[in-house]
């Protein structure tokens, strides 16, 4: 960016360096807002089929274009066509509103997101933080889709996004602190900058609680209990038509390559591989390649699980959130910060043995603890039978 | 520090546009043929009955109260972690002792049975 900025000046020099940074904000926003929730929805939602065809033992979408790869410009078309329907009694400006706000939502994540060496839009000293907040309007979204549908489906489903989207939270704000203070930075390029190891290696436990919990927080399979179809229709979205649920849609994948692409940034390196830096051109559009395949494997992996997990119930979600993935994350941040304490012995790699050892540690109290609580529980059950027989 | 919360501002712009510029598209060329049937609540076979918009139960009411506890809790840690290098051993120890509350409040809710969903 600050390369491209510089050039600007230089090749063209009326111009002046306030000029130019603007031009290249527009550009880079055009690109963030326009094309990419273009080729990402198209892209991964085909990809998506395909790879849930193949986990179904099925073929996936082959009919429109070449193996099928039209099948997302049909779907737009469909969706622009289709005429929208707003139920009477809805509380309309709302209504219209909540697929505007869940949309941008999920853009806006992508402000912070380095995804080539030097290129990210805002690279602000509270970057992660950011993520973090910005996330949080895509819950308000749930919440008046389901309220202004005055839908009593679309209700419980918007009370259920809201209850299950804040029980995850937390535990990715656990799984960001972790990487905070490994990388003694908020700042998202510093994070990346940090990771000569990726944390993901050292930091395994913190990396799982992260995936897990965005699944959660994206509401896909196993967690989609915000648009169960066999208990509430569709949830928060049921009364919406044509293209108003197309910008959910929308939203919904681009906050799975926003929420993708974080992980990727905080544990497996972000755009860092062999021969990608900011120096040349080459070097940033292979950081640019290998940003994209790092995001894809983990989205690979979430379809994964989808393709192959049921469903859980709602009590289920909300306890393995609250009395698993929260401790857990507790446990984590006290003895990652121990072992960050821990004085170095010999080389500077020991610091990241250290760490590895303060996650399996946590891994390990966290799984007995379950142990234990599990048999006492199982028993008090079991004496409760024979008491009463 | 400045200019990069000026793009932010530049994106919130932009990405308001590509919903409300596709709305207006679809708005130009949908076709527009209501009627009461089409236009009312959806249901599942049975006619919806009564207010929709109620009092609804209190348990996520305790689990939202919950959640503002360790909500705070985090914005109390973050910056303690990204300072976290250079401080001395008593910050740490001080911070363990802030989160071991915190678990205790935890288990305390726990306890209580405000993580039970009715």
């Amino acid at each position: 960016m600050e390369a491209l900025i510089n050039w600007l000046v230089t090749t063209f020099p009326p111009l002046s360096e306030g000029l130019a940074r603007f031009i290249v904000y527009v550009l880079y926003s055009a690109v963030l807002a326009f094309v990419a929730p273009v080729i990402i929805v198209v892209g991964y939602t085909y990809m998506e089929r395909k790879v849930l065809a193949r986990i179904q033992d099925r073929i996936g979408p082959n009919r429109a274009g070449p193996l099928g790869l039209f099948q997302g410009l049909a779907d737009a078309i469909k969706m622009l066509t289709k005429e929208d329907v707003t139920p009477v009694c809805a509380d309309r400006v709302v209504f219209n509103l909540a697929p505007i706000l869940a949309t941008m939502a999920a853009i806006l994540v992508f402000a912070v997101l380095p995804v080539a060496p030097g290129v990210i839009g805002a690279d602000l000293q509270a970057g992660i933080l950011y993520v973090v907040a910005v996330g949080a309007l895509g819950e308000v979204a749930a919440l008046m889709a389901g309220w202004s549908s005055r839908n009593k489906f679309a209700l419980l489903g918007a009370f259920r996004a809201v209850a299950q989207l804040i029980a995850y939270e937390i535990p990715i704000v656990l799984a960001i602190l972790v990487v905070v203070m490994a990388a003694g930075s908020m700042q998202m390029s510093v994070i990346v900058a940090a990771q000569d190891v990726p944390f993901g290696l050292v930091l395994p436990v913190a990396f799982l609680i992260f995936l897990v919990a965005s699944i959660a927080e994206i509401g896909r399979s196993p967690f989609d209990l915000i648009e169960a179809e066999s208990e509430i229709v569709a949830g928060f979205h049921t009364e919406y038509s044509g293209m108003k649920f197309a910008f959910f849609f929308i939203g919904e994948y681009m906050h799975l390559f926003a929420s993708a692409g974080i992980a990727t940034t905080l544990f497996l390196g972000g755009w860092r591989g062999p021969f990608a830096g900011p120096d040349s051109w080459f070097g940033v559009l292979l950081g640019f390649i290998y940003f994209v395949i790092k995001t894809t494997a983990v989205i690979w992996v979430m379809m994964w699980v989808r393709g192959t997990l049921f469903r859980i119930r709602i009590d289920h979600l909300l306890d393995f959130a609250w009395k698993f993935l929260v401790p857990l994350g507790l446990i984590l941040v006290v003895t990652v910060a121990v072992a960050l304490k821990l004085p170095v012995i010999g080389a500077s790699s020991s610091r990241w043995v250290a760490l590895l050892a303060a996650n399996l540690a946590a891994a390990l109290l966290m799984m007995l603890s379950v142990s234990v609580l599990a048999r006492r529980s199982r028993s008090a059950a079991l004496r409760e039978v024979a008491g009463v027989e | 520090m400045l200019s990069e919360f000026a793009f932010v501002g530049v994106l919130v712009i932009f990405a308001t546009l590509l919903p409300v510029a596709g709305l207006a598209v679809a708005w130009l060329i949908r076709p527009k043929k209501p009627n009461p049937i089409k236009q009312s609540t959806y249901e599942c076979g049975i006619e919806a009955r009564g207010e929709t918009w109620v009092q609804f139960r209190a348990c996520y009411y305790i689990f939202a109260l919950l959640f503002v506890v360790f909500d705070v809790e985090a914005a109390f840690l973050l910056p303690w972690a990204v300072a976290y290098q250079q401080l001395a051993l008593y910050a740490v120890i001080e911070a363990i002792i802030f989160v071991a509350i915190l678990a205790y409040a935890l288990i305390y809710a726990w306890r209580k049975g405000a993580l039970r969903w009715i």
